[in-house]
């Protein structure tokens, strides 16, 4: 977890990976990018960069058009949890039984997994609501169950695609600050895709700049500001320092993109 | 002194708040009343004006002879009535049981669907009507004849809304169960037959009213030999002979199926939601 990015071990490769979608839209071209155990990396491009796509192939939703996606050592079955921008939950299920999906389609009872669930629940502050409907929830409250459900198998690597971005500012720093938390509790890695720059920075240590027209990478940024970082860290020199730095590079994306 | 103050301001509220609460029990109590009444002055406008012009019977009985009807003939109206809620659900129990099963089939295997959807279309326009004498031809019992008409003419909402159902369960939902690798079975078990229930109960709400109504047409048209089915059959029977009192009376005890009958769907629709679904939430 502490260790610097170049010495980490690496967790999954891209190699030259393309998409084109219906023979001619190149949504993503030549990505190559190793993601190591324990980043936090955030995909941090404009609309149609192709950020979402990239996660799509990671998480073998869809097939690369060329290039390889390897998994260091192989893909085990519980290696991937995955957070949408809605939360995505089943609204005919309590709180706890869709946290227990993950383990439901392995075949796994409800009591066997129940210390695994509450705990999951209990790190995301949400153990009173494990016998509400979503329904019941905030719109915050949703996004914890389903971060809750994305971790409840201490998955290697976990994929998130805009998560908080329908939800209110307070509510994301909140759930900003308690994603940090809930990573160094768990020790995963996180690929994280956002369209804004402040979120990047605070969450991630590699930022990977993407442009659009084709989706591709133009820029890698390391913000080696240690964790754990705090809500202090939103207002420090350093942090405005890191924002600009994303912020050019972004410029250069969209303006490479016009 | 501030608590002084605030007091009446409190009490304001308070009389507001009342006044809602009152007008929500005078609500309460006029959804019940007020379509009492009116059923109470309807009979009474149909009995005077049946008396003051002094209508003959066969061309419109009074409420009263109607009461006796049913009263009088209760022996009779009784096990026709048995027949044809026996038909009724029957045929909405192998609705169900076909129309979800076809459904079913049909978003598993895109060649079934492709195969056989258009004739379950074709099975559905057709008008009942026309293929009631035919059963009647090949299939020797009434009641079994009555059931396949009255079955034709159910399934289908149940087919169609269940299929639909079966095919809207939420897109990144299917993903993720994608990404956890569930198989086939976990699929259509843990995510499209939830899905689908709201849509079904749909469905089973119009197949009830349906499955009733091809009953009676199926009677109508089968019963006709004298094979003495139930209700729609004593009420045609009835007509012939200028029995009106009879026949109100059966009228009046199919339209009382027909309100049990969504009574019991809505009821199951309802026990089924209402911990979850959008269309049985009370709203605050």
């Amino acid at each position: 977890m502490s260790l610097p990015i170049d010495q980490r071990p690496p967790l999954l490769r891209m190699r030259h990976v393309e998409k084109t979608f219906s023979g001619d839209v190149v949504a993503l071209k030549d990505m190559h990018l190793t993601v190591n155990e324990g980043d936090f990396m955030s995909l941090l491009g404009p609309s149609g960069c192709g950020k979402s796509t990239a996660l799509r192939l990671i998480s073998g939703l869809i097939h690369p058009t060329r290039g390889k996606i390897e998994w260091e050592g192989g893909q085990g079955a519980n290696d991937l949890g995955i957070v949408f921008q809605e939360p995505t939950l089943m609204p005919w299920a309590t709180v706890a039984q869709n946290v227990w999906l993950p383990f439901r389609l392995k075949g796994v009872t409800f009591n066997a997994v129940r210390d695994e669930i509450l705990e999951a629940l209990k790190l995301v502050g949400l153990e009173k609501f494990q016998n509400s409907y979503p329904r019941e929830l905030s719109g915050g409250m949703k996004m914890r169950v389903s971060i809750a459900r994305a971790m409840v198998t201490k998955p290697r690597l976990i994929l998130m695609d805009e998560p908080f971005a329908a939800l209110d500012e307070i509510t994301r720093f909140k759930l900003n600050n308690d994603l940090l938390e809930l990573k160094a509790a768990i020790g995963c890695t996180v690929i994280f895709v956002t369209h804004s720059v402040f979120e990047s920075v605070f969450l991630s240590d590699r930022i990977i700049v993407m442009a659009a027209r084709p989706g591709r990478v133009i820029h890698e940024l390391h913000v080696d500001t240690p964790y754990p970082r705090h809500e202090d860290f939103r207002t420090s020199t350093e942090y405005a320092a890191h924002t600009r730095a994303a912020s050019d590079a972004l410029h250069e994306a969209m303006g490479e993109a016009a | 002194m501030s608590l002084t103050e605030s007091g009446p301001v409190v009490t304001v509220i308070d009389e507001e708040e009342a006044a809602r609460a009152r007008r929500d029990k005078v609500n309460r109590i006029a959804k019940w009343t007020l379509p009492s009444l009116v059923m109470v002055l309807s009979i009474l406008a149909w009995h005077f004006y049946v008396t003051i012009n002094e209508i003959p019977h066969y061309v419109l009985p009074g409420p009263l002879l109607v009461a006796q009807s049913v009263w009088e003939d209760w022996g009779l109206l009784w096990p026709a009535m048995i027949t044809t809620s026996r038909l009724t659900f029957l045929a909405l129990f192998f609705a169900i049981i076909g129309g979800v099963a076809l459904a079913v089939a049909f978003t598993q295997s895109k060649w079934a669907e492709m195969s056989f959807f258009p004739y379950a279309v074709i099975l559905q326009v057709t008008p009942v009507v026309a293929i009631a004498p035919l059963l009647q031809i090949y299939i020797d019992s009434a009641f079994v004849a009555a059931l396949l008409c009255a079955w034709i003419v159910a399934f289908f909402p149940i087919l169609s809304n269940t299929t639909i159902g079966l095919k809207s369960a939420d897109h990144n939902l299917q993903d993720l169960f994608t990404i956890y690798g569930a198989s086939r079975w976990q699929r259509l078990r843990y995510l499209s037959a939830p899905s689908a229930l709201p849509y079904f109960l749909g469905g089973l709400k119009i197949a009830g009213g349906l499955a009733l109504i091809g009953a009676v047409v199926a009677e109508f048209v089968i019963g006709r030999a004298g094979t003495g089915l139930g209700l729609a059959s004593t009420l045609l029977e009835a007509s012939y002979r200028f029995n009106f009192g009879r026949l109100y009376a059966a009228l009046i005890l199919i339209s009382a199926m027909g309100i049990v009958i969504f009574a019991i769907t809505s009821t199951i629709s309802h026990l089924m939601l209402r911990k979850w679904h959008e269309s049985a939430l009370k709203r605050d």
